[in-house]
């Protein structure tokens, strides 16, 4: 759906993306992160054709970046989705609607469940000049799937919007994925991302310095075990599961394992050794860990 | 050219909303209103008059009439650079313009959609002023259109290029350095036309020179001083009596004109086209 070979983009002196170099497959929902200026909506602005890259190659939905018969598969919303204030929401459907060559009969039905869909029927008939801030992203999102796309590009779609709005759009990007629709999703909030991503990728400074697939099982598990009586034998026994093996209290025994697939294994072998297992606790590295560790410390807020 | 339309349509929508489709329409009926009370008061007062002769009479009319047409086309060029000239600089600053740009249409449709859509209004307004200068000067003094034919477009013209200008600055400036760029575009065409009148008026051919070659680097104002020339009477025409036509210039001028435009739209295209959004 997405590929891409050393895409630089230079703004006078600033270098805004250094080398994004990345592949996105079909129906993935594809997660963007990165602290603010580290070059992800310029990235999504090249591959949109918005900006034209200074060095690199790329392909999107099969055809060069840019080809327009490929752009009518795509969908975008933008930051902070902004557009004439004096058309309601049901021209500005139409109007884009029609830049996609729809017309008639098959545009206004899809207006129509569009506009249902985000929630705002209601509200059609009123200039967007009198709407907040998340009925403007609503809209947006509407438009950005008007041509039935088979690629989404989602640049903070949440941004603006209440917790009802960002289960709506989180329902809609599980729809997509229903549907098979590639999702490429920019956002901030990484619970968020963590909800609803098969893969991110995460981006510092203009260069992708992380990946991450969400999907998968964790690579790497934290346990925390309330055991009965435990020997020293049992800590060195249980040291071919795992790593980091403590005892902080009598009855805890905390290790690290590579794969949440040990776990019952590690309980299997406690119980055959004779040791009451009374709970399992897996503690999964979050999103929010694992970014800022690829982050680092040197990583200051944007 | 289907999307060129819907761009464009979105222009005037966008135009009779914003309220400017209005004021456009109740400030040139209000310079009609002032233009018809003077014509009617000046008539009047010349018909009761047994010392102003027919002829006195006509070329008094004659001269109001170009001046209604000097402040018409004044109004019609500023008119032509204020109503387009945040349309590119404005979308681009908003982020307006980027739900636009990734739709799958080139970026030349819609510079050429916005262009055409103010060009619409833009010559609308030209032409109500025109009209009703026309209407009231037949019906208050009876005085037959000279030279409309010729004179209209090439107002049209003028109007066109400065607008094209406003266009092509906005796919490059930013909103208030596009406007002080156009309007300072067109004075720069009225001072030079005014020294190539007083040039042409006194004989200073350095004077005359130096505005004709204003009037390569920016041609507007020439074409008013072309449609003005066509509009004098054969008379005024021939004698200079009404001084616009002391300096006239040449018919090329349209040509280089309607070539000026061209290149200005394809400048404003090429530099979208390059544009980062």
């Amino acid at each position: 759906m997405i590929e891409t070979h050393g895409l630089h983009k230079r703004f006078g002196s600033t270098v805004a993306v250094e080398d994004l170099s990345l592949q996105v497959g079909e129906g993935e929902i594809f997660g963007f992160l990165g602290p603010n200026g580290a070059g992800k909506t310029t990235s999504i602005k090249m591959l949109l054709a918005l900006v034209a890259p200074s060095s690199g190659t790329g392909r999107v939905l099969g055809a060069p970046i840019g080809n327009r018969a490929a752009r009518a598969r795509v969908g975008f919303l933008p930051e902070h989705f902004r557009f004439h204030e004096s058309l309601t929401a049901i021209e500005l459907l139409r109007f884009h609607g029609r830049l996609y060559g729809l017309r008639g009969a098959p545009l206004e039905g899809r207006i129509d469940r569009l506009l249902s869909r985000v929630d705002l029927v209601d509200a059609a008939d009123r200039p967007l000049r009198g709407y907040s801030k998340g009925m403007l992203q609503r809209v947006g999102l509407a438009q950005s799937l008007l041509n039935d796309p088979r690629l989404v590009f989602l640049d903070e779609p949440t941004s603006g919007l209440d917790p009802l709005g960002r289960l709506l759009v989180r329902s809609i990007i599980e729809e997509l994925r229903a549907d098979g629709v590639t999702v490429f999703l920019n956002s901030h909030l990484l619970g968020e991302v963590e909800a609803t991503c098969d893969r991110v990728v995460f981006v510092k400074r203009g260069r992708i310095v992380g990946e991450r697939r969400l999907s998968a099982p964790a690579e790497i598990v934290e346990l925390e075990l309330r055991v009965g009586a435990a020997g020293p034998a049992i800590l060195e026994g249980l040291s071919r599961f795992g790593t980091n093996i403590t005892r902080p209290q009598p009855d805890v025994i905390e290790l690290r394992t590579g794969t949440e697939a040990a776990v019952p294994m590690i309980v299997s072998w406690l119980v055959q050794q004779g040791v009451p297992v009374h709970a399992v606790q897996p503690r999964r590295k979050s999103l929010e860990d694992v970014f800022l560790d690829v982050m680092g410390e040197d990583e200051r807020p944007g | 050219m289907r999307d060129v339309i819907t761009v464009a349509h979105l222009t005037l929508v966008e135009a009779r909303r914003r309220r400017i489709v209005l004021a456009g329409a109740v400030c040139a009926l209000a310079f009609l209103l002032v233009f018809s009370i003077a014509v009617t008061f000046a008539y009047r007062e010349m018909s009761g008059d047994k010392s102003v002769s027919f002829v006195e009479r006509q070329g008094t009319l004659t001269a109001i009439k170009l001046v209604g047409f000097l402040a018409a086309n004044f109004l019609s060029v500023i008119f032509a650079i204020l109503l387009p000239v945040d349309t590119l600089s404005g979308e681009i600053d908003s982020g307006v313009i980027q739900t636009l740009a990734s739709k799958p249409i080139d970026r030349a449709q819609i510079v050429l959609g916005k262009w055409a859509g103010h060009l619409l209004l833009a010559l609308a307004y030209l032409l109500m002023l025109s009209t009703g200068i026309l209407v009231v000067i037949r019906v208050v003094g009876g005085l037959p259109p000279t030279g409309v034919t010729q004179a209209l477009p090439l107002l049209m013209l003028e109007v066109t290029l400065s607008l094209t200008i406003a266009v092509a600055g906005g796919a490059r400036f930013s909103t208030v350095t596009n406007a002080i760029m156009a309007v300072g575009f067109y004075g720069v065409a009225f001072i030079g036309g005014f020294i190539e009148q007083i040039g042409g008026f006194t004989g200073i051919t350095s004077m005359r020179t130096i505005g004709i070659l204003v009037s390569l680097v920016s041609p507007a104002d020439s074409m008013w001083r072309l449609a003005a020339h066509h509009m004098e009477p054969e008379i005024a025409r021939s004698t200079g009596m009404l001084a616009l036509g002391a300096s006239v210039p040449s018919p090329l001028m349209v040509w280089w004109a309607a070539g000026f435009t061209v290149a200005a739209l394809m400048y404003a295209i090429r530099t979208f086209r390059r544009r980062a959004l």
